[in-house]
């Protein structure tokens, strides 16, 4: 592309808000791929995003995420609601390849213009999404969506980013997955604002739910008055059977109820605390870029090499490449 | 910027139920470093191009082995290059008898791979025929 990254981001940013979907997938391609047209058209739709409602789908593989997704999409759309979702599975940490296959539970939206699906590969990044998810959602967001859907990768226990990346986050349960010391675990449990047993169909879904709701449940009397002491949440237990759709229009409704309830509280935190990631994140990869530039190749390598050799830990070498940052600063003033 | 791997779809369009072959070639794109989105069976042309759309992949491979290769990878074909993604390269697998291989090729198909082909075969063919995006 020859064109210059500014004019191009401004011309697929615009396109996409507009509602030409291969610009949007154009765009998201970039987001993905970190290139400068992806920063650009960032900064024209970040100020532009945040009337969306973010979801986080989290959960073991096979809990059956995907189809609930796709369940969710059809009650959505019913209501007359436009969806996108990011959709994560991961890559090989051997040849970086991966197998992308959470379309095949979300087929029959080819003719609707109110969905569009994109999966991405996790590219190494741990956490449960990709390194570029919630850029790629706050494109979707800023693209008009209402419902923005982040489906992770089968998680295990402890993959909660998505709860930085989401509004509210649903976490799935297969029936019979644990006993009760599961449900009382640290981790990925905690940041659910729902948590949905999902196959209910199946026996023992009803005893699973039951089991997370006496579990979940915070202890009756604790020193709530105390602001310094994080209150543990107190997510809604739901028993769906995705496949077949019961107990979705009820988990939409869960969501909606936590999105209202929590547009002072919960959700204005969740947003914070995404902000905050996000901010970290783009700080990492400039102050990384700084130390990559010529100039300050040569005394990074040096730094690296050192560590590797044990002659200087890492914390030092961190300071001081720091501080090598710091004089280059002054010399430029 | 960082290169992305060159990413593929594999979708088998039409009503024959044989879906081995899609996903061994899948898994072995994968294998080979490409990221590969798979459908799943039964995809109306609409579908696959909706996907290689939203997906922005660089590939599409079509796996067919209903025999109703003639009908359905022109009109893919002919909505990707409607919907503008003339720059996708699309590759058909499956038994596709020898006389059909030319009136597939001029309706867009890059290569046409039958029984016995490797996928390695295949990988470097994608490699040395795709335009990985540049955004």
């Amino acid at each position: 592309m020859t064109q210059d990254p500014a004019e191009r981001a401004t011309a697929l940013a615009d396109a996409a808000r507009a509602g030409d979907r291969r610009s949007l997938a154009r765009l998201l391609t970039a987001v993905e791929n970190h290139t400068a047209v992806a920063e650009h058209a960032l900064r024209r739709l970040y100020p532009l995003a945040g009337a969306a409602h973010l979801v986080g789908i989290t959960g073991p593989p096979g809990a059956g995420k995907s189809t609930l997704v796709a369940a969710l999409i059809a009650e959505l759309r019913k209501a007359g609601r436009s969806v996108a979702v990011v959709a994560v599975d991961p890559s090989s940490p051997i040849t970086g390849g991966a197998l992308l296959g959470d379309r095949v539970r979300m087929q029959s939206y080819a003719s609707d213009d109110g969905v569009f699906i994109r999966s991405m590969a996790a590219r190494g990044h741990a956490g449960g999404l990709a390194s570029t998810s919630a850029a790629a959602a706050a494109v979707f967001d800023a693209s008009g969506f209402d419902v923005v859907l982040l489906e992770t990768v089968g998680t295990g226990q402890s993959e909660v980013e998505v709860a930085a990346a989401a509004d509210t986050t649903v976490v799935l349960e297969a029936p019979e997955m644990g006993d009760e010391v599961q449900a009382i675990k640290a981790g990925l449990l905690e940041v659910a604002d729902i948590v949905v047993v999902n196959k209910g169909d199946r026996p023992g879904a009803q005893r699973t739910a039951a089991q997370l709701r006496a579990m979940l449940m915070p202890p009756a009397t604790r020193e709530v008055d105390d602001p310094s002491r994080p209150l543990p949440k107190r997510p809604e237990v739901l028993v769906t059977t995705a496949a077949t759709g019961d107990g979705v229009p009820e988990l939409l409704a869960a969501l909606d109820r936590h999105r209202a309830h929590g547009v002072d509280g919960a959700t204005r935190a969740a947003r914070r605390n995404r902000a905050g990631s996000q901010v970290r994140a783009v700080l990492i990869e400039r102050l990384w870029d700084r130390l990559a530039a010529p100039g300050m190749a040569g005394a990074t390598d040096e730094a690296i090499d050192a560590v590797a050799g044990h002659e200087l830990d890492p914390y030092a070498a961190a300071d001081r490449l720091l501080a090598a940052l710091g004089t280059a600063d002054e010399e430029r003033r | 910027m960082t290169d992305r791997p060159l990413k593929v779809l594999i979708a088998k369009p039409g009503l024959d139920g044989h879906d081995r072959g899609a996903k061994v070639l899948a898994r072995g794109l994968r294998d080979e470093g490409f990221e590969v989105v798979y459908t799943g069976l039964r995809q109306t042309p609409e579908m696959i191009v909706t996907a290689a759309l939203q997906e922005d992949v660089d590939v599409v491979g079509l796996s067919i082995l209903s025999g109703a290769h003639m009908t359905l990878v022109p009109r893919v074909c002919t909505q990707l290059r409607e919907r503008g993604l003339d720059d996708v390269l699309v590759t058909v697998g499956g038994i596709i008898p020898d006389d059909d291989v030319e009136p597939l090729r001029a309706a867009g198909v890059a290569s046409v791979f039958g029984p016995g082909t490797t996928i390695r075969e295949v990988a470097d063919f994608i490699r040395a025929n795709a335009t990985p995006r540049a955004e």
